[in-house]
């Protein structure tokens, strides 16, 4: 079967000098969850931006399920990935002025053209799926951050994707809020979801991944199993980032 | 700052404040007295005996100083609502293309942008009147089969004939604030956080359907105010009209006061008229800004 995600010496410069993204290779294969770790302007969340589409890079080639996009940034295959790929901000990104359950029927209606009441039902199943099918005729704004974060994943399963982003999904949230967020995408992956998660929760690396990527400098400095990364990094660099995030 | 020390500064802005108006009024009377006139209304009953070249009713120079004031009231309107009008949508086209992706389009609005409020609006009056309109002569610049006809008489569309004074204003008041407007847009549009375009992207909607469903509803609590201020402007410099010879309220208050000398009578009418103006544009925002308000159910 052909991998989800395959990236080929991906290369985004800023200036002369600075890259953001440094001849990144990478494969993600169906049903596989893919964890990206570094330190804070390493590029990893540039990285993931650019399998759908929200950054663009100057060199390499992409095959996001079998569409295949260049440094050109074809609007027309960007959007056809867009309708296959969800995404997960690290701010949750909700739109504030809709409701919960308008917050994910939005694309379903707008994009695949579905029917509303068939969307809002589906809607709502995924919101009891993440437990908070209690709050779907509230706002955002009326919610805790984990809450929102659930709804935010809700909506991205909305489009039934085949492959899910997560770009810090658990950063802006309260210690006591990461777990059920977390808990969340444990579930996802373990009905099978493909997904490519940025983060820095070591547990969830341990517990779900089945491949560490760990970069600097844009650069990937290794792609290791989670049991190898975590207690014998192949890597010297990775090894210190590693001891860094014990300390905390 | 101590109580009595606050107290002492406040008596001192209303001394300051009722000694001003005293010497006004003091100035005023002094000056009725010499003149001899004292305030006096019943002028407005007279025969105005001046033409006027545009007249939404019917009016001929029999008819009383009252009714030209209405006319010219009428004049005004019309020239603020159709410029306001005007303005919103070239403010509306303008603003959206420099905050849009296309560079080219963004380069154009910008330019637009600086050249139209780095020149005063008197001089762009002029321009179009004499410019734009008189300059044609007997030249015609555009004429499409009858229908549509630029020509130094103004502009006609389908028998329906704006004269050139009005379309010179109408254009100058037009274009100058639609400047202003763009970037009151622009403002609104760059106060929605950037994840929301992500947001939105992201889930594969178009960027119409993003900018209208997503940008705008959370843009236009901040559009408002702005806009607000900007019609009220454009309203109290329709007053130029006077520089292209357009009959609008404050021209013919000028005609009126070099007639009769009637000068406080007439900037209490006028001073009237502007009030009462302004405070229905300002409170028919309000109205707006409240239903946009209240249509949000979020904080």
């Amino acid at each position: 079967m052909e991998p989800v995600v395959v990236a080929k010496n991906l290369t985004k410069s800023y200036t002369k000098g600075l890259r953001a993204l440094d001849n990144v290779s990478l494969t993600v294969n169906q049903g596989k969850v893919l964890v990206v770790m570094g330190p804070s302007g390493s590029g990893k969340s540039t990285l993931i931006r650019t399998f759908n589409g929200l950054e663009t890079f100057d060199k390499g080639e992409l095959n996001i399920l079998g569409i295949k996009v260049d440094s050109t940034h074809d609007e027309k295959k960007i959007q056809k990935i867009r309708r296959r790929v969800g995404m997960v901000f690290q701010q949750f990104n909700l739109f504030p002025h809709l409701s919960i359950l308008e917050n994910i029927t939005l694309a379903p209606v707008n994009v695949q053209k579905r029917r509303r009441a068939e969307a809002e039902e589906y809607g709502m199943y995924l919101l009891n799926q993440m437990g908070i099918d209690s709050h779907a005729k509230k706002y955002p704004s009326q919610l805790s951050g984990g809450e929102q974060q659930r709804v935010a994943i809700a909506r991205a399963l909305a489009l039934k994707p085949e492959l899910l982003l997560f770009d810090e999904p658990t950063s802006a949230l309260d210690p006591e809020r990461i777990n059920e967020v977390l808990d969340a995408m444990r579930r996802l992956a373990e009905q099978g979801m493909t997904m490519v998660v940025v983060t820095h929760e070591i547990g969830f690396a341990k517990d779900v991944s089945d491949q560490v990527l760990f970069m600097d400098s844009g650069k990937v400095i290794e792609t290791s199993p989670p049991n190898i990364f975590f207690s014998n990094a192949r890597h010297e660099r990775s090894r210190k980032f590693l001891n860094q995030l014990d300390k905390h | 700052m101590k109580i009595n020390q606050k107290l002492f500064f406040q008596l001192g802005i209303v001394i300051l404040f009722f000694g001003l108006i005293g010497i006004l009024i003091n100035n005023l009377t002094i000056n009725l007295i010499r003149t001899g006139l004292g305030i006096n209304f019943s002028w407005l009953f007279k025969p105005a005996s001046f033409a006027l070249a545009e007249h939404p009713l019917p009016y001929s120079s029999s008819d009383s100083y009252a009714w030209a004031l209405f006319i010219g009231w009428l004049n005004s309107l019309q020239v603020i609502v159709s410029s306001l009008l005007l303005a919103t949508f070239l403010g509306i086209l303008v603003g959206f293309a420099r905050t849009g992706k296309n560079s080219l389009l963004g380069i154009i609005s910008a330019g637009y942008i600086t050249i139209i409020r780095q020149t005063p609006l008197l001089l762009q009056l002029m321009f179009w009147y004499f410019v734009g309109f008189l300059g044609l002569k007997d030249n015609v610049l555009i004429h499409i089969k009858d229908i549509f006809i630029i020509s130094n008489q103004g502009i006609e569309l389908s028998g329906f004939k704006l004269s050139s004074e009005f379309s010179a204003l109408l254009l100058g008041l037009s274009i100058f604030t639609s400047a202003y407007i763009a970037e009151v847009i622009r403002g609104g549009i760059l106060s929605v956080p950037r994840g929301q375009w992500e947001a939105y992207r992201s889930l594969g909607l178009s960027e119409r359907k993003g900018l209208i469903s997503i940008i705008i509803p959370q843009a236009l609590p901040a559009i408002i105010p702005g806009l607000t201020s900007q019609y009220l402007n454009l309203a109290k410099n329709s007053t130029l009209a006077i520089a292209v010879g357009y009959s609008d309220i404050y021209a013919i208050n000028d005609t009126i006061i070099n007639q009769t000398g009637r000068a406080i009578e007439c900037f209490l009418i006028l001073l009237t008229s502007f009030l009462l103006l302004n405070l229905l544009i300002s409170n028919s925002m309000e109205i707006i800004n409240r239903i946009i308000i209240n249509s949000r159910k979020y904080n």
